[in-house]
């Protein structure tokens, strides 16, 4: 508001001139105060930004809503309940303390009357504590898949960026090598280096994971930048001599948000998945850690038993995926110029 | 367009060089060859070492090994000279017939999980598009995104435990209460009004009719006792046939043209004809004369609907052939049913396996032999359907409703066309377009998805091949499954570009 040669700047104190007016002698231009259906119609006809309008589009998506409330409350109690990295949390049990089993082991969980008792989710064919396993589960995968997304996050808008703005060969070579790892299923790359890189622990090995799954967000960076590439402001960027990174990160990247964004939500629900599944075969998380698919894993001959050490962590798979899937669709939606009925 | 395919096709083997490149480094280094004789020693040890060393030639480094391995895989590219073995694996044995073993099972289960989960999710996804923002669209929508957030071990896991268990004793002993069949006629009436909509009279009325007619249709089945020895027999093919010449004569041509109708039940009658030849010779055919039964159908099928049709005799006799196809795969699927009760018998009254791709041993006539593949299939393709199903249903939905706002289809509605024709020869064609891309893209990743469900119901296929090969850092098997993986994802994307340009006139191949 302060680009003095907007000649509209010039009604503004009339405007306050008449509010003032207004304030004192309400009762003469009672006809002058605008009705209900005026405001309202001035309020929808009201200028919003296109954060605003996204915002908006968002927050009527009732799924993408849900979706947060669930991941939210997920990620509140993996990591409030057994502490994260040294701070303790409020439940008293350790995941890897040996214990007696306590009724075969069978979770003491009650819905009503709401009770927890002493081993909610039951306790493995160890003794240990089900319900701390399965937290620290949630909370190693919740790492992975979030360390996944922003890895191939990087990677993928940076090739697909470069790849797309720079053309020629660049893109020729970039593009190669991307079909040469798109070529290779992900579960089957993923299968083989993930042995190696395992037992360095889950951040190198969610670094592994993000290496190889950021094909599709270049792909589809790449298409972004080759269509915005040609418009007309970045024409005058160059014009007014912008360097190319500055053309890539100020002028065309912003407009590129949407994409990236709904991808790697999508990428970091599959990261959730593929890293349950790695582990499952036997080639992802290794102990002492665990993982969720870990879990499953270890307990897959007990599901006849005690099916419980394996429904709990595949729920609680099912539930991060679930609420992800939903955020992503939501962001689909709001990002998309074209939505005009949004989902309820 | 053959211009295109030989660049497509050079570019496509150097990205295959490069993939196994990238495939056989990492996984000749993702571990120690020699990590499972830790513990022993003696004689053995020393002799087995020496024999994995020859086997995989570990006494070469790492680059020419590479090379090695690239020209037993030339081997088999250039005709004449040295036989084509793919390599050895680790304890000498050839790869290439193992592959072929493995081969079989795999792309059996593959092949059946896509189409299904393409038919299936194409109907799925159309019929949510034209009932957008419905009850029915959203329960999809949700079953779309629950199956998206599936882990498929655990899916896989619960089917072999649940379903194939209760499924058995429910077999050997089928029967249900009255009050569950008259529950699930309410749920099958429940789902067809949600799925046909209209008023809340019509919807009334579609829920009465097929929650009744299910019921109906339950207790004669179970009365007849046809889960102990199911199939069609005789009058049943009749009137499966008639029915199947109705339903694509709505669905391709509407009933205004008489003759069309008439030619596709003529075609019917020489599909049924077809049925009753079929009972006299195919005791124990192989799968050349049941092609070749099924081609001679399709052929008379259309020259009789041609005939018939009259002033429509394209049409007809196109729509002739498709009956004739789809009664000889119900003829198929009757004669397998036919074989169960002795197969079921063979299996000791639990006819749904759990574990393997098929009975070990198993003498029996082409269609016991075929059934029992079938049967063995049931619980892994459940699992690997239900995922991709969700992938296409949601594309198709999209897909449609993007082509059913364009102003071609309001044309085609002012013009006066009718609904059937605008949804069908207008919309659907189109929307089938982006589908192509992602057939090719699914393709590959079931085969991906395949490792995990074998691993789960203990097939002897390609998956287990390759997780046996990573675990044991044996390059040879692996390198072979990803030859077969690879190849499959490179040319399933060249056909989906050529299919593409086929299909959308505006795309041209150079």
């Amino acid at each position: 508001m302060s680009n003095h040669q907007n000649p509209r700047d010039d009604s503004r104190p009339s405007v306050e001139l008449s509010e003032m007016t207004l304030q004192s002698q309400d009762t003469d231009i009672a006809t002058a105060i605008p009705t209900r259906e005026q405001t309202d119609r001035i309020r929808t006809t009201e200028a919003k930004s296109q954060g605003r309008l996204i915002r908006d589009r968002f927050f009527r998506h009732k799924g993408a809503l849900a979706g947060i409330a669930l991941l939210t409350l997920i990620f509140l109690l993996a990591f409030t309940s057994i502490g994260f990295a040294g701070i303790p949390g409020w439940w008293d049990k350790d995941y890897d303390v040996l214990a007696d089993r306590f009724n075969e082991g069978k979770p003491t969980l009650t819905l009503w009357p709401f009770s927890l008792g002493e081993h909610p989710f039951g306790q493995d064919v160890l003794g240990r504590d089900y319900f701390a396993l399965t937290m620290r589960g949630i909370q190693t995968s919740l790492i992975i898949a979030f360390v996944v997304g922003i890895v191939a996050m990087v990677i993928g808008t940076t090739v697909g960026a470069v790849a797309g703005y720079f053309r020629g060969w660049t893109e020729a070579f970039l593009m190669r090598i991307t079909d040469v790892v798109i070529t290779i299923p992900t579960v089957v790359i993923a299968a083989a280096v993930a042995g190696i890189v395992a037992e360095y622990g889950i951040i190198p090995f969610a670094v592994f994971l993000g290496l190889v799954t950021w094909t599709g967000l270049a792909r589809l960076v790449r298409g972004e930048f080759l269509s915005l590439r040609e418009k007309e402001f970045v024409e005058s960027a160059k014009s007014v001599g912008a360097s190319s990174a500055r053309i890539i990160f100020r002028h065309i990247l912003p407009n590129t948000v949407g994409v990236i964004i709904v991808s790697t939500t999508l990428a970091i629900s599959g990261a959730i998945l593929l890293e349950t599944a790695l582990s499952y075969l036997g080639l992802g998380v290794t102990a002492p850690d665990t993982s969720l698919g870990k879990a499953i894993n270890d307990n897959r001959s007990a599901l006849t038993v005690r099916p419980w050490l394996f429904l709990w962590p595949g729920a609680f798979i099912i539930g991060i995926a679930l609420a992800v899937n939903f955020i992503g669709d939501g962001l689909r939606d709001a990002f998309d110029p074209k939505q005009t009925r949004v989902k309820q | 367009m053959f211009y295109f395919i030989a660049k497509r096709t050079i570019i496509s083997f150097f990205i295959m060089l490069a993939a196994t490149t990238l495939m056989y480094f990492l996984t000749i280094s993702s571990g120690d060859p020699f990590e499972d004789l830790g513990e022993t020693s003696g004689p053995e040890k020393a002799a087995t070492i020496a024999a994995r060393t020859a086997a995989m030639n570990l006494d070469v480094p790492p680059i020419p090994r590479y090379f090695l391995w690239l020209q037993e895989v030339g081997h088999c590219l250039v005709p004449g000279g040295v036989s084509c073995t793919l390599g050895m694996d680790r304890s000498g044995a050839a790869v290439l017939p193992q592959l072929e073993n493995a081969m079989g099972s795999t792309l059996r289960l593959v092949v059946v999980a896509t189409v299904l989960a393409l038919v299936l999710g194409v109907i799925v996804g159309i019929v949510t598009a034209i009932r957008q923002y419905s009850v029915f669209d959203y329960s999809i929508t949700f079953i779309s995104f629950l199956l998206f957030s599936l882990p498929l071990f655990w899916l896989s896991t619960l089917l072999k435990q649940y379903l194939a268990i209760d499924l058995n004793t429910w077999l050997a002993n089928p029967q249900f209460s009255y009050l569950t069949i008259a529950l699930i006629g309410v749920i099958a009436g429940v789902i067809w009004a949600v799925v046909v909509g209209g008023d809340r009279r019509r919807r009334l009325a579609t829920f009465g009719i097929t929650a009744a007619a299910t019921a109906v249709a339950l207790y004669l089945l179970l009365v007849t006792g046809w889960f102990v020895s199911p199939g069609l027999g005789v009058v049943g093919m009749l009137v499966s046939a008639a029915g199947i010449a109705v339903l694509w004569t709505a669905l391709l041509a509407g009933f205004r043209r008489r003759r069309v109708l008439n030619a596709a039940l003529a075609a019917a009658g020489v599909s049924f004809l077809g049925y009753l030849v079929s009972l006299l010779i195919l005791d124990d055919p192989t799968w050349f004369v049941v092609l070749a039964l099924v081609i001679v159908t399709a052929v008379l099928a259309y020259v009789v609907a041609g005939v018939v049709g009259g002033p429509f005799r394209a049409q007809a006799a196109k729509i002739g052939a498709v009956i004739a196809v789809s009664v000889s795969l119900l003829i198929l699927l009757d004669r397998l049913l036919q074989a169960y009760p002795t197969l079921s018998a063979k299996a000791g009254g639990r006819p749904i396996p759990t574990t393997g791709s098929q009975s070990a041993n198993l003498a029996g006539t082409f269609w016991e032999i075929n059934l029992d593949y079938a049967l063995h299939l049931i619980l892994p393709t459940i699992a690997l359907t239900l995922i991709s199903f969700a992938t296409y249903t949601r594309y198709t939905r999209a897909s449609q409703l993007d082509v059913m706002n364009q102003d071609y289809i309001r044309t085609a509605r002012a013009k006066g066309l009718s609904e059937r024709t605008v949804l069908v020869k207008h919309a659907f064609r189109n929307a089938m377009i982006p589908i192509t891309t992602l057939m090719a893209f699914d393709f590959a990743g079931v085969l991906g998805g395949a490792v995990i469900t074998e691993q789960v119901f203990g097939w002897n296929g390609m998956g287990k091949m390759f997780i046996d090969g990573i675990n044991h850092v044996d390059p040879g098997p692996v390198m072979a499954f990803f030859l077969v993986v690879g190849t499959a994802a490179v040319l399933f994307n060249m056909l989906a570009d050529i299919a593409y340009a086929f299909l959308d006139p505006r795309i041209t191949l150079s």
